[in-house]
C-alpha cells in the first residue's frame, strides 16, 4: 500500500482532548441528562472464601443516612443463571446460597452520595457456614469437596471433552536420548487497568434501558443486560465512553455491571456505579494462573522431536473466559515457532475458591509460549548448547504460505530465524555473552542474565470480519462508525488515516463513532490483536467502496463516464480525467445524494482468517547474587505484526507490552492464603510495575505482511507481552545457571532467586 | 464546613464535609473531571496535581488541608488554547494510550523538572516512581519528560 | 476509600492543639501532612472521631544549626529535609533517607515528625534518627519533655507520647565527617523497605539501625559494639539481626530478613559516603 499517510508517524487526534481537559470516563459523565439525580450503588461483597449463606441482615444498613434501600439476591428474586461453557454451573448474579469466593457480591446498598454506600456496606452482616477453601489447583481437582455440586467435579472442562486426545505419558518419549521434565508455575497475575470497572443505567421516558459500560466490547452487553432485567434485547442501548485500559478484563459483563438496570427500576432513579481498586483487585478477573507440567525429548545434537504438555488451567470461581483459553488458544499455539514433529497437549480446567479468571493481554498464548520457551532452554542446558543456537536448529523455516503444526495449529506466514538473526544482531547478543563471560570469571557478586525468546502468537482469533460504516456529511466531512472499541490503541487516528487514504478528506474533517449500540449495532469489540487487521480493514474497504459509489455520483453530476471520473485525493475533488478544472466535493456530492440517503456505505468485511504474528527477544537482566534482587537492565524486541500503518502507535503497544509480560516475569502475582483470603489486593501489596523497574526497549523493525486481509496486517496488542516474559524468566535463570540453578518460578522475586542459588550450593 | 481553595486562578467558597478529599472536592464539587482516581492507597498518582506549585497526590490529601491554597489541575495547564510545554512533548512523543494516568502523570512531570530542570532518564524515571501507568509501559512518558526539559 | 465522618478542628499553635486532642481523648489524632494517617483512615483501618489540623503551626517547620545538633522542626517535610544544605552538611545520612520516603509527591507533604510519631518500624526515618542518636523534644500539658529515640518506639505503631502530646522538634547530633550508607532493599521504588538500614562510621564509632526487622525500629547495638572492639566490617554486619524480631510476611520470610540485614549492615558500613 502507497499513500502519503500509511505507514507514518502520524501524531494522535486523540491526544489534544486528554492532554488538556481529560477523557470522559463512565464516572466523568456529570451532564449527561438521563442520569440526572443518580443515585449510587455500592456492592457489598463476601468476606469469606467459600461458604453456605445462612443469612444476610441489610436492617443496620437500610437504616443509615441517606440510603435509600438495600437489596440482597433474595429481595431481587434472582434466578441462577448458567455458565456459557458448562452448563452445569450455574450461578445467581449475587450470592445467595453460597459463596465461592472472597469479594463476590452479595447485596446492593443504594445511596445519595457514594461515602453513605460506603459507610452502610460496613453495616451489613453475613452469617457464614464456612467450608473448606480449595486454593490450589491440583488439590481442587481431586477434592470431593464442589464448588458447583451440580457438576459432580471441580474439574469444570477439559480438552478431551471436545474429542481431543489426552496425553499417553512417558511412553510417548522412548526412542528420545534427551528427555527433560518440568513443572512450571505461570502464575496469577491482575491485569490492573488504571481505570477500574464502572457503569451508569437509566431507565428512559420510552422505557429503554440505555447503559453506560467501561468495555471492551459494548454490543456483547446488551443480550446479558436484557437478559438479567427480562426485557427484549431491543430495550437495551448500551454506550461506551472513553475506557481507562481493559487488557482482556473488560470484554465481558460482571454481575455487577448487569444489576444495574434492576435496581434503576426499582427505585425510579438512574444510578452510578464505581468500584474502589481494592474490589477491583477481588472483582475484576484476573489473568493467567496456569500450572504446565512438560516433558520434552530429542537427541543430543539439539533436534527436539518430542513435546508433551498438560496445562491444568485455574479458573476461579467461576467458569468464565479463563476456562477455555487453555484447549482454544494455549493448546494450538503450544508448537511455538518449533518444528516438532510429535506433540501432545492436554487441558484441565478446574474452578478454586478465588477471583474468576479471564483473558488478560496474551490469553492463552504467553502461557503456550512461556512453556515451550522454558522447556527448550531446559532441553539446550541438559545437552550443553547454547539457548539462541538449540531454537535456531528448531525453527520453523520461512513460509510464505500456511504452515500446519503437529498439534494442528495452522499458522499464515512467518519467518522466525530472520527475526532472530536481527535481534541477536540488534542486542550484540555476542557482545552481552563475552561481558556474561568476563564477570563469571571475575566472581563478580553482580551478575549478568540472558534470556531469549522466540515466539509466534495467534490474532484476530476472535470474529471473522468487523463492521464499519463510511458517511460523507453536507460539509464535506466524514463520520466513520467502527464495530472495535479503542481504549488507548489509538483508533480514532489508525482509521481516519485510512479512511483519509482512501477519500483524500483530512484526517481532522473525520469522526469517529464506535461503541454505541444504537449507531453501531454489528460489531465485535477490541480484544485478541483483532482491531486493525479486521476493524481497520473493514473501513479501508467501506471506505474504498464509499470512493468508488462517490464517483459514480460525481459521474452524474460532471455528465461523464464513470470510467473517466478521477478523484484527486490530495484535493479532495473529483473531476473528469484532463479536466481537473471542473470538479465537485465531497460536500458537493453528499448534498447531491441527500435526498436517497446520503452519500454513505456500510459493509460487514470478512478476513481469510486469523493472523500470526512472530518475533524475538532479547531480555539482559543484572542479578544481585548477595540477595538475589533482578534488574532489568536492557531489551530487545522484534514483533512482525505484518504491515505497519502507524509505527509509533506500534512502538507504544511493544512497549506496554513488554512492560507487562516484564511484570510477571519478575514481580507480580496475586495471592491467596491457605483460606482462600486475598493478600494482594490493593496496589501497595501488588506488584503493579513501575517506571523505576523498567528499562527504555530497543525495538526492531520487521515487517511480513500476511496475505490474510486487505491491510496485510497482523494484531500487534499483545505480542511484546507474549515475547518478553519468557526472555526475561530465562534471563534470570541464566544469571544464575553457572552456580547450578536449573529452574525459578516466576515472579522471579529476589528470595526466590536468593534461595535457588542457596538450593544449589 | 467551609473552605475558600482557589483553582486554576478561580476562587472558590465552598460548604464541604470534613472527611472530602481534595480529589472528590475537585472533581465533584467543582466538576473538574480531568483528574482521576486510580486506587485506594495512594499507589498510583493519577490524582496527582499541584498545591502551590508542588505537586500532590490528591486523594492523599483532604480539600480543608488546601484551605487557602492554590491548585492547579491538568484543565489549568494550557493558557489561550496553547498547551504547556509538557502538554505537548507527550502529544508529539505519544505519551499517553487511554490517558487514565495522564493527567496526574503530566502534573507529576511537570513538578520533577521544576525541582530537576535536567535529569537523566534514571532520575526521570525514579521521579515518577509514583505515578502507575499500564498502558505505554512508560517508554515513551519517559522520553516526554525528557523532550520537555530540553524544549526549555 | 472515603474515610469515616469526623470532626475537623485547625491549630494555629502547639499549645491549642494540645489542648484540643487533650478535649476529645483518644477520640482525636493530630494531622500534619496526613500520608501516614489519611491512608489508614480511606481504609478504615483508623476511625478517629476528631482530627486536628496542625500543619498550619508554621513555627514548627524548620531546620537550625544549633551548634552540636541540628533541630529540626516537627512539621518539616521531608522535601525540605532531604534538600537542606544544613542537613546535607552535617546529617547527611538524614538528608539521604528522606529522599527515599514515598515517592516525590508523598514527601511534598510528609512531615519528619508525622513518621516518627505514626512509630512504624517499617519507615525509614524512625530508624535513620534511632541510628543517628536523635533526641526528640515533646511537648504536653503539662510542659515539654525530651525523649531519646532509644526510648521512644515501645511497640507496633506505639510511642511514648501520651495521646495528648506532640512532637515538636527532632534533635540530630551533627555527623562531624562519619561516612553513611542508607540501604533500602524493596521490590519497587515506591515500596516501604523489605528490609533498610541507616548506618554511619567514624573511626570506631558506629550506628546502625534497621528498618522492618521488627515491630519497633532496630538499634543493632551488637554491630556498633563488635565495630568498637576492633571487629572488621564483615564481621560485625554478621551480628545484624542480634536484636531483631523480623517477620515473615507477604514479601519476604524472617529467614531472608536476617540474611539481607547481614548484607545490608556490610554494604552501608562499607559505603564511603561522607
Amino acid at each position: 500500500m502507497g499513500g502519503s499517510i500509511l505507514g507514518n508517524r502520524v501524531l494522535r487526534k486523540e491526544d489534544p482532548k486528554f492532554l488538556t481537559t481529560g477523557g470522559q470516563y463512565v464516572d466523568d459523565l456529570l451532564d449527561e441528562p438521563l442520569l440526572k439525580d443518580a443515585v449510587h450503588v455500592t456492592y457489598a461483597r463476601s468476606s469469606v472464601a467459600h461458604g453456605r449463606i445462612l443469612s444476610i441482615d441489610t436492617s443496620e444498613a437500610a437504616q443509615m443516612p441517606g440510603i435509600i434501600a438495600v437489596f440482597t439476591g433474595a429481595d431481587l428474586a434472582l434466578e441462577p443463571v448458567p455458565s456459557a461453557f458448562n452448563p452445569a454451573a450455574t450461578r445467581t448474579l449475587l450470592a445467595m446460597d453460597k459463596v465461592r469466593y472472597v469479594g463476590e457480591p452479595l447485596a446492593i446498598i443504594v445511596s445519595e452520595t457514594r461515602e453513605q454506600g460506603e459507610d452502610a456496606s460496613e453495616a451489613i452482616i453475613v452469617d457464614y457456614d464456612v467450608l473448606e477453601a480449595l486454593v490450589d489447583v491440583e488439590q481442587a481437582m481431586t477434592s470431593s469437596v464442589h464448588l458447583y455440586e451440580a457438576c459432580g467435579s471441580n474439574v469444570v472442562f477439559d480438552s478431551t471433552f471436545l474429542g481431543m486426545p489426552a496425553n499417553t505419558g512417558d511412553a510417548y518419549f522412548e526412542g528420545c536420548e534427551v528427555v527433560v521434565k518440568g513443572r512450571y508455575v505461570n502464575q496469577r497475575v491482575a491485569p490492573c487497568p488504571l481505570e477500574v470497572r464502572g457503569a451508569a443505567a437509566a431507565w428512559g421516558p420510552d422505557g429503554r434501558l440505555t447503559q453506560w459500560l467501561s468495555t471492551q466490547h459494548a454490543q456483547g452487553a446488551p443480550a446479558p443486560i436484557a437478559a438479567a432485567n427480562g426485557v427484549d434485547v431491543s430495550q437495551v442501548r448500551v454506550k461506551t465512553p472513553d475506557v481507562g485500559g481493559g487488557f482482556g478484563a473488560k470484554i465481558g459483563t460482571y454481575p455487577e455491571d448487569l444489576l444495574l438496570g434492576v435496581v434503576a427500576k426499582r427505585v425510579g432513579r438512574p444510578v452510578r456505579w464505581r468500584e474502589t481498586r481494592s474490589e477491583s483487585m477481588v472483582g475484576l478477573g484476573h489473568g493467567r494462573a496456569q500450572l504446565q507440567y512438560i516433558t520434552i525429548g530429542g537427541s543430543r545434537d539439539g533436534k527436539v522431536t518430542h513435546y508433551q504438555f498438560h496445562a491444568i488451567q485455574d479458573s476461579g470461581a467461576w467458569v468464565d473466559m479463563g476456562t477455555i483459553l487453555a484447549p482454544f488458544m494455549t493448546r494450538p499455539m503450544s508448537s511455538g515457532v518449533y518444528a516438532i514433529p510429535n506433540i501432545e497437549c492436554h487441558t484441565t480446567s478446574v474452578v478454586t475458591n478465588t477471583t474468576p479468571t479471564v483473558a488478560y493481554r496474551g490469553a492463552g498464548r504467553p502461557e503456550a509460549t512461556a512453556a515451550i520457551e522454558r522447556a527448550m532452554d531446559m532441553f539446550a542446558a541438559e545437552i550443553g548448547m547454547d539457548a539462541a543456537e538449540v531454537r535456531r536448529i528448531n525453527l520453523i523455516p520461512k513460509f510464505m504460505e500456511p504452515h500446519t503444526t503437529a498439534i494442528g495449529g495452522t499458522y499464515d506466514v512467518g519467518d522466525y530465524e530472520e527475526s532472530l538473526n536481527r535481534t541477536l544482531a540488534a542486542s550484540d547478543y555476542a557482545g552481552w555473552r563475552k561481558k556474561q563471560a568476563e564477570r563469571r570469571a571475575n566472581n563478580d557478586p553482580k551478575q549478568l542474565g540472558i534470556g531469549v525468546s522466540v515466539y509466534v502468537e495467534i490474532t484476530g482469533g476472535v470474529g471473522t470480519g468487523e463492521s464499519a460504516k463510511v458517511e460523507v456529511l453536507e460539509d464535506g466531512s466524514a463520520r466513520v462508525y467502527t464495530g472495535t472499541s479503542p481504549h488507548g490503541q489509538g483508533h480514532d487516528t489508525s482509521w481516519s488515516m485510512l479512511a483519509s487514504e482512501q477519500t483524500g478528506i483530512p484526517m481532522d474533517k473525520i469522526e469517529l463513532v464506535w461503541g454505541d449500540t444504537d449507531l453501531v449495532p454489528i460489531g465485535s469489540g477490541t480484544m485478541g490483536s483483532r482491531s486493525l487487521q479486521q476493524g481497520g480493514n473493514a473501513v479501508y474497504s467501506v471506505a474504498g467502496t464509499l470512493a468508488e459509489k462517490a464517483k459514480a455520483v460525481a459521474a452524474r453530476l460532471l455528465e461523464a463516464n464513470e470510467a473517466d471520473i478521477v478523484l484527486d485525493k490530495d484535493q479532495g475533488i473529483f473531476h473528469v480525467a484532463g479536466t481537473p478544472a471542473v470538479s465537485k466535493t465531497w460536500a458537493d456530492l453528499a448534498v447531491a445524494e441527500k435526498s436517497t440517503g446520503g452519500l454513505v456505505h456500510s459493509d460487514v468485511i470478512g478476513v481469510t482468517g486469523p493472523t500470526f504474528p512472530f518475533g524475538a527477544h532479547v531480555g539482559i537482566v543484572e542479578v544481585d547474587t548477595e540477595t538475589g534482587k533482578v534488574t532489568h537492565i536492557a531489551h530487545y524486541a522484534c514483533d512482525d505484526a505484518g504491515t505497519v500503518l502507524n509505527p509509533m502507535l506500534l512502538e507504544g503497544q511493544i512497549h506496554g507490552g513488554v512492560a507487562q509480560g516484564a511484570a510477571q516475569a519478575l514481580m507480580e502475582e496475586v495471592r491467596y492464603d491457605e483460606d482462600g483470603n486475598p493478600i494482594t489486593s490493593n496496589l501497595a501489596d501488588y506488584a503493579f510495575i513501575s517506571a523505576a523497574e523498567l528499562p527504555s526497549v530497543t525495538v526492531i523493525h520487521m515487517e511480513t505482511p500476511t496475505p490474510n486481509n486487505l491491510i496485510g496486517a497482523k494484531g500487534i496488542g499483545e505480542s511484546g507481552t507474549i515475547g518478553s516474559t519468557p526472555a526475561l524468566q530465562s534471563a534470570v535463570i541464566d544469571a544464575v545457571s553457572h552456580l547450578g540453578v536449573r529452574h525459578i518460578d516466576m515472579p522471579t522475586t529476589a528470595e526466590r532467586v536468593w534461595s535457588a542459588i542457596q538450593q544449589a550450593r | 464546613m467551609k473552605v475558600t481553595i482557589t483553582v486554576n486562578g478561580t476562587k472558590h467558597e465552598s460548604e464541604i464535609e470534613p472527611r472530602t478529599l481534595l480529589v472528590q472536592y475537585v472533581r465533584e464539587n467543582l466538576g473538574l473531571t480531568g483528574t482521576n482516581i486510580g486506587c485506594d492507597t495512594s499507589s498510583c498518582g493519577a490524582c496527582s496535581l499541584h498545591v502551590n506549585g508542588e505537586s500532590v497526590k490528591s486523594c492523599t490529601m483532604l480539600a480543608a488541608q488546601a484551605d487557602g491554597c492554590e491548585v492547579t489541575t491538568i484543565e489549568g495547564l494550557a493558557k489561550d488554547g496553547v498547551m504547556h510545554p509538557m502538554q505537548q512533548a507527550f502529544m508529539e512523543n505519544h505519551g499517553l494510550q487511554c490517558g487514565y494516568c495522564t493527567p496526574g502523570m503530566v502534573m507529576a512531570s511537570i513538578s520533577l523538572l521544576k525541582e530537576n530542570p535536567n535529569p537523566t532518564e534514571e532520575e526521570v524515571r525514579i521521579g515518577l516512581e509514583g505515578n502507575l501507568c499500564r498502558c505505554t509501559g512508560y517508554h515513551n512518558i519517559v522520553k516526554s519528560v525528557l523532550a520537555a526539559a530540553q524544549a526549555k | 476509600m472515603i474515610p469515616a465522618p469526623f470532626d475537623y478542628k485547625r491549630a494555629s499553635s502547639a499549645a491549642e492543639a494540645i489542648a484540643l486532642v487533650g478535649e476529645y481523648g483518644d477520640e482525636a489524632k493530630f494531622l500534619a501532612g496526613g500520608h501516614s494517617l489519611l491512608p489508614l483512615m480511606k481504609l478504615r483501618l483508623a476511625q478517629p472521631a476528631v482530627l486536628v489540623d496542625i500543619a498550619r503551626i508554621t513555627d514548627l517547620s524548620y531546620i537550625r544549626d544549633a551548634g552540636d545538633h541540628i533541630a529540626i522542626g516537627a512539621l518539616t517535610r521531608h522535601m525540605d529535609v532531604e534538600k537542606s544544605p544544613i542537613v546535607l552538611q552535617h546529617a547527611p545520612l538524614l538528608a539521604n533517607a528522606a529522599s527515599h520516603v514515598g515517592d516525590p509527591q508523598v514527601r511534598h507533604r510528609g512531615t519528619i515528625g508525622g513518621s516518627i510519631a505514626h512509630a512504624d518500624s517499617a519507615s525509614d526515618l524512625p530508624a535513620t534518627t534511632l541510628a543517628l542518636g536523635a533526641t526528640y523534644v515533646v511537648q504536653g500539658p503539662n510542659g515539654v519533655r525530651e525523649i531519646p529515640a532509644t526510648e521512644f518506639y515501645v511497640g507496633f505503631l506505639e510511642s511514648a507520647l501520651a495521646p495528648d502530646e506532640m512532637l515538636t522538634e527532632i534533635r540530630v547530633p551533627k555527623m562531624n565527617g562519619a561516612t553513611w550508607g542508607f540501604q533500602k532493599f524493596n521490590r519497587r521504588a515506591q515500596d516501604w523497605a523489605i528490609v533498610g538500614v541507616a548506618a554511619w562510621k567514624r573511626g570506631n564509632e558506629s550506628g546502625v539501625a534497621l528498618v522492618n526487622m521488627g515491630s519497633v525500629p532496630v538499634l543493632a547495638t551488637s554491630v556498633a559494639s563488635a565495630i568498637a572492639g576492633g571487629a572488621s566490617i564483615a564481621e560485625a554486619a554478621e551480628l545484624a539481626a542480634a536484636e531483631a524480631e523480623p517477620q515473615s510476611d507477604l514479601n519476604a520470610s524472617a529467614e531472608y530478613r536476617v540474611h539481607l540485614a547481614k548484607v545490608l549492615v556490610r554494604r552501608a558500613l562499607e559505603s564511603t559516603n561522607a
